[in-house]
C-alpha cells in the first residue's frame, strides 16, 4: 500500500523564481499518474522534489502518512528513471542494477535473485555483463528501468524516460512501461511534455502549467471535460478550435452564429472550444466555411477552413471523403459538445 | 597540375625533414660524442659518428661515485629523479582531483572566495614564489628530504582546473542517480568519479611526470645534500666541474644528459596519444 | 567535509606566507623583520642593472615566443598539408617536449662552446679575435640562451598548432579553395584568423615559459653566472636572494614578477571569456 500526498507544495528558487506554486494532489496506491505540461511548467521540479533531489520550500510531502520532506533521497524508498538514463558508464549492466542494493547492504544472494528476476522481466538476461556503451538506446532504457525495479521501491519516478528514443521505439516502450507497471502494481509518477504519451500511459493525468495544477483526472475526463482553456488546448491533437464569443441571455453568440441553451451561464464574454471531430456536416447547418487546405491522414482527414469573418477552423472527418480545396461546406455543432471558458480566468463555465 | 602538386608535397617533406633534423641533430651529436673518448672530443670537437666507448662511459657514469662529494652515482640520481617524477605526478593528481571535486560538487560558504584565492595564488609559478616557498620549507625542516622536494611543487592550480573541466562534463543526473542509490559524497567519488577519470589521470600523470623529472630550480635550492640530487641537477655539477679539469670528461657529461633525457622521452613517445590529449586539455 | 579543510589549509598556507613575505623585509641573518612599505621597490627600480635586466628579459621573451611559434607554425602547416604520412612526423617532433630545460642548456652550451662547439667554429671561421664570444659578450650570450630556449619549445607549440589546424572544419577550407586561388593568401585570410585563439593562448604560454622556465638554461649554459647583462629576472631573483643574501630586494623583485604573472593571467582570462561568449 503506497499513497503519496502533496500538501500545498511550493518551490521557490534563491533567485525568486516560483517553479511550483502550491500543489495539492493525492496519488493512489498502484496507479500511474502522469505529470504533463509544456516545458517550464514545473513538472520535472515537482518530480525531483518528490525524489528528494530538490529541496521543498514549503508544504508537506507525505508518503504513507509520514512526512518525508527532509528524508535523504536514498532513504525515501523511491526509484527514478532519468531522461538520459544516467547509467554508470564504467559498470556492467549487472553492477548498474545491483549498485543501490550493495549500498544498502542487501545480502548478495538476494541481490542476485532480484537482478536475475528484473533481467528476465525486461529481457536483459543476455546483456548483464555488457557496459552501457555497448547497448542500444532501447536497451539502455530497459537497464535504467531494471535499476529501478530491483530496488522494489514504494514509488517509481519516470523523468521523461522516452524522449531520447526514436518515434517507433518510443511507442513500443510506452506500451512496455504500461504493461510492466500493471504487472508490478507499483505506484508510479511519469513526467512527460508529450500529451499523446500522457494520454496513453497514465491512469490519471495531472496537467500542470506555470507551476500550478490545472486539472487532475483520467485521460478521458481531461479530454472531454477540460477544466480550463489551457488544458483544452494542450490536450488533444489536432488542436482544439478556440474562438471568442459572448453569452447573452442564455444564448451563445459566436462568429456570427447563435446557439441557444446556455441559460445556466451569466452574461459575459467567453472563449469557445470546439474539438475538430465535433463538427457535423449537414446541408441545413448554420456555419458556412470555405476549405483552405486538406490533409489526408489515411483513416482521417483534416480540413483547414475559413469562416466568412476570416477565422480559421480545423475539422476532422473520416478519410476519403473527396473534399477539395476551395469548396464551400456548411457545418453545425452540438451545444453539449462545446467547451465554454471564462474570458478572464480561462476556467470552464459549462 | 599533377607535377605541381607532387612538387608541393616534396617541399612539405623537405621542410619537415629539416625540422626533425633541427630537433634531433644536436642530441644526436651529444649521444655520438658520448661514445668517444674525451681526448678525441677535446681534439676534434663534437662528433657525428659513433665510436666504441659506449659501454665503458655509460657503465662508468651509472656506477662510479662522482659529484662534489664523490658520493653519488648517476643511477642514484636517476632513482631520485624517478621518485621526484612519480611523487610529483601522483601527488598532483591526488591534490588536484580532490580540490576539483570540492569545487565542483560542494557549495559551501566562502566557496567562491576560496576558489579565487586558490586560483590566483596557485597560478603563480614556483619560480616566482620561490623565496617564500623556500622559507616555509626551511622553517618546517624539510630541506634535503623528498617531501620538501615534492610537496611545494604540487601546489599549483593547473591540474585542479583540468579535473574541474572534466568533472563539469559529467552529467548531473549521474550524481542524482548515485544519491538515489544511496551513495554518499565519498562513495560517489570512489565508485563513480574515480573510475570515470582513469584516462584523464593517466594523461595528467604522463605530463606531470615529465614536468617533475625536468625540475631544476627547486631541487637546486632544496638539495644541498648530494644524495638527494636528481639527474637533471647532475648536469649542473658536470657543467661546473668540466671547465676546471685539465682533461674534461665531456663524454661523461654527455652521457649524463642522455640518461636524463631517456625516461621522459620514452614516456612521451610510448603514451603519445594520452600525452597529447592531456596536454591539449590541461592548459586550456 | 574534513578533506576540504585540509586542502584549504594546505593550499593557503604557502600562499599566505608568500603575501606576507612580500610585505616584510628581513635582513640577511633573519634577525630583524621590518615593515618598510615600498622602499625596496623604489630601490630596485632606481637600479639601472635591474631595469636593464627587465628590458633584456622582455626582448628575450618576445624573441623566444616569436621564433619558436614561427618555426612550430612552419612545421605544423607542413604536416597538416600532407595528404599522406603526416602521422609519421608527429612523434618525430612531439618527443622533444620531454627535453628538460637543463638538457637544452647543456646542448646549447656545448654546441656554442669555444673548445668543442661546431657552431662556435662556424661563427668564428677566422679565429683571432673571435667575432662571436658568448662568455664575454652579453648579446652573444643571449643568442646561445635563446637558441636553447627556442629549440626546446618548438615541440609544444607544434602540438598545439597542429591540433588547432586540424580542428578547423574541412568544409571552411574547401569553401576558401573555391573562393581564393592563392594558397598563401588563403592561409593569411582564412586559416590564420581561425587559428588566432590558439595562437594567442600559445603566446601567453611561451611568454611565461621564457620568463620563468628558462632559469635552468641560463644556469647550465653559464654555471658560474652569465656575462653582465645576460641574466633574466628570475635568475636575478635567485642570485640576489640566495647568493647575495639580499632577501629584501629579492622578494621585492618576486612581487614585481607576481604582478606581472597576474597581469598576464588577467589578459588571458579576459580573452578566454570573450572567446566563450563569441
Amino acid at each position: 500500500m503506497t499513497t503519496l500526498t502533496l500538501n500545498s507544495l511550493q518551490k521557490t528558487y534563491a533567485n525568486g523564481t516560483h517553479a511550483v506554486r502550491g500543489i495539492d494532489l493525492e496519488i493512489f496506491d498502484g496507479e500511474l499518474t502522469v505529470f504533463v505540461g509544456p516545458s517550464g511548467c514545473g513538472k520535472s521540479t515537482l518530480l525531483r522534489m518528490i525524489a528528494g533531489l530538490e529541496e521543498i520550500t514549503s508544504g508537506d510531502l507525505m508518503l504513507d502518512g509520514s512526512r518525508i520532506n527532509d528524508v535523504e533521497p536514498a532513504h525515501r524508498d523511491v526509484a527514478m528513471v532519468f531522461q538520459n538514463y544516467a547509467l554508470y558508464p564504467h559498470m556492467t549492466v549487472r553492477r548498474n542494477m545491483s549498485y543501490a542494493l550493495q549500498n544498502r547492504k542487501v545480502p548478495k544472494a538476494e541481490i542476485d535473485r532480484r537482478v536475475v528476476e528484473a533481467a528476465r522481466i525486461l529481457q536483459l538476461d543476455e546483456l548483464l555483463e555488457r557496459k552501457p556503451a555497448q547497448l542500444s538506446g532501447g536497451q539502455r532504457q530497459r537497464v535504467a528501468m531494471g535499476r529501478a525495479i530491483v530496488r522494489e521501491p514504494k514509488l517509481f519516478l519516470f523523468d521523461e524516460p522516452l524522449s531520447n528514443l526514436d518515434a517507433q521505439l518510443r511507442a513500443q516502450m510506452r506500451v512496455d512501461i504500461r504493461k510492466l507497471q500493471r504487472q508490478l502494481r507499483v505506484t508510479s509518477i511519469f513526467v512527460t511534455h508529450d500529451q499523446i504519451e500522457a494520454m496513453t500511459v497514465g491512469d490519471r493525468l495531472a496537467v500542470l502549467n506555470n507551476g500550478e495544477l490545472e486539472q487532475i483526472g483520467t485521460p478521458m475526463e481531461v479530454y472531454s471535460k477540460p477544466a480550463s482553456e489551457f488544458v483544452a488546448s494542450f490536450i488533444g491533437s489536432p488542436r482544439i478550435n478556440i474562438v471568442s464569443g459572448e453569452v447573452k441571455a442564455g444564448t451563445l453568440h459566436v462568429d456570427g452564429f447563435e446557439l441557444p441553451g446556455f441559460s445556466q451561464i451569466s452574461d459575459q464574454p467567453v472563449k469557445v472550444g470546439i474539438r475538430p471531430e465535433d463538427f457535423v456536416l449537414e446541408s441545413t447547418a448554420k456555419m458556412s466555411l470555405q476549405i483552405d487546405l486538406v490533409e489526408e491522414l489515411g483513416s482521417d482527414e483534416l480540413l483547414y477552413c475559413v469562416s466568412p469573418t476570416g477565422l480559421d477552423y480545423r475539422i476532422r472527418r473520416p478519410g476519403g471523403s473527396g473534399h477539395k480545396v476551395g469548396e464551400n461546406i456548411t457545418v453545425s455543432v452540438i451545444s453539449e459538445k462545446l467547451h465554454l471558458f471564462s474570458s478572464q480566468s480561462g476556467k470552464r463555465l459549462n | 597540375m599533377k607535377v605541381l602538386w607532387v612538387r608541393y608535397q616534396l617541399l612539405n617533406h623537405l621542410l619537415l625533414i629539416l625540422g626533425v633534423a633541427f630537433l634531433a641533430l644536436p642530441l644526436w651529436m651529444v649521444f655520438a660524442s658520448s661514445t668517444h673518448d674525451p681526448a678525441t672530443i677535446i681534439r676534434d670537437g663534437m662528433q657525428l659518428g659513433l665510436s666504441d666507448q659506449f659501454f665503458e662511459t655509460y657503465l662508468g657514469v651509472l656506477t662510479e661515485k662522482k659529484g662534489f662529494t664523490e658520493q653519488v652515482t648517476a643511477s642514484m640520481m636517476m632513482i631520485n629523479s624517478m621518485i621526484l617524477g612519480v611523487g610529483f605526478a601522483v601527488g598532483k593528481i591526488i591534490v588536484s582531483m580532490t580540490a576539483a571535486y570540492a569545487i565542483v560538487y560542494f557549495r559551501f560558504p566562502l566557496g567562491t572566495l576560496l576558489f579565487w584565492i586558490i586560483f590566483t595564488t596557485l597560478l603563480l609559478p614556483l619560480e616566482v614564489r620561490i623565496i617564500p616557498s623556500y622559507k616555509v620549507v626551511a622553517d618546517l625542516g624539510m630541506l634535503n628530504s623528498y617531501s620538501g622536494l615534492i610537496i611545494p611543487l604540487i601546489a599549483s592550480a593547473t591540474g585542479t582546473f583540468y579535473f574541474r573541466q572534466f568533472f563539469r562534463s559529467v552529467p548531473d543526473e549521474l550524481l542524482e542517480a548515485a544519491k538515489l542509490d544511496g551513495a554518499g559524497a565519498w562513495k560517489f567519488f570512489i565508485d563513480i568519479l574515480l573510475p570515470l577519470s582513469r584516462t584523464m589521470m593517466a594523461a595528467l600523470f604522463i605530463i606531470m611526470f615529465v614536468v617533475g623529472w625536468n625540475q631544476y630550480l627547486w631541487p637546486l635550492l632544496m638539495t644541498t645534500d648530494e644524495s638527494y640530487s636528481t639527474i637533471v641537477l647532475g648536469i649542473k655539477s658536470v657543467m661546473q666541474t668540466i671547465d676546471g679539469n685539465r682533461l674534461p670528461e665531456y663524454n661523461r657529461g654527455f652521457a649524463l644528459a642522455i640518461l636524463a633525457l631517456i625516461p621522459p622521452v620514452l614516456i612521451v613517445i610510448l603514451f603519445q596519444r594520452w600525452f597529447i590529449k592531456g596536454l591539449l586539455e590541461s592548459d586550456k | 567535509m574534513p578533506q576540504i579543510a585540509i586542502i584549504a589549509v594546505f593550499f593557503l598556507w604557502p600562499s599566505f606566507e608568500a603575501i606576507q613575505l612580500s610585505f616584510y623585509l628581513e635582513d640577511p641573518w633573519g634577525l630583524s623583520n621590518e615593515f618598510v612599505w615600498f622602499e625596496n621597490y623604489q630601490t630596485i627600480f632606481e637600479d639601472p642593472e635591474y631595469v636593464g635586466t627587465l628590458i633584456a628579459t622582455l626582448i628575450f621573451s618576445l624573441s623566444v615566443t616569436f621564433l619558436s611559434l614561427g618555426l612550430a607554425m612552419l612545421l605544423a602547416v607542413q604536416v597538416d598539408g600532407l595528404l599522406r604520412g603526416g602521422g609519421t612526423y608527429r612523434p618525430l617532433i612531439t618527443w622533444a617536449y620531454a627535453i628538460a630545460p637543463a638538457v637544452a642548456g647543456l646542448v646549447a652550451r656545448f654546441l656554442f662552446s669555444p673548445q668543442i662547439g661546431p657552431i662556435y667554429d662556424l661563427l668564428n671561421p677566422d679565429g683571432e679575435p673571435p667575432w662571436f664570444e658568448p662568455a664575454l659578450d652579453s648579446i652573444d650570450a643571449w643568442v646561445v640562451i635563446t637558441s636553447g630556449a627556442v629549440w626546446r619549445q618548438v615541440s609544444v607549440n607544434f602540438i598545439f598548432l597542429l591540433a588547432g589546424l586540424q580542428s578547423i572544419p574541412r568544409s571552411v577550407l574547401e569553401a576558401s579553395r573555391i573562393d581564393n586561388p592563392s594558397g598563401f593568401s588563403r592561409f593569411w585570410s582564412v586559416t590564420f584568423p581561425l587559428l588566432a585563439p590558439t595562437l594567442f593562448f600559445l603566446m601567453v604560454i611561451n611568454f611565461s615559459y621564457a620568463f620563468f622556465e628558462t632559469f635552468a638554461i641560463i644556469d647550465t649554459v653559464f654555471p658560474f653566472g652569465p656575462p653582465a647583462g645576460a641574466a633574466s629576472l628570475v635568475y636575478k631573483v635567485y642570485v640576489d636572494g640566495f647568493k647575495g643574501a639580499d632577501l629584501g630586494g629579492s622578494s621585492a623583485q618576486s612581487v614585481v614578477l607576481m604582478l606581472f604573472v597576474l597581469a598576464l593571467t588577467v589578459v588571458q582570462f579576459r580573452y578566454l571569456e570573450k572567446k566563450i561568449h563569441y
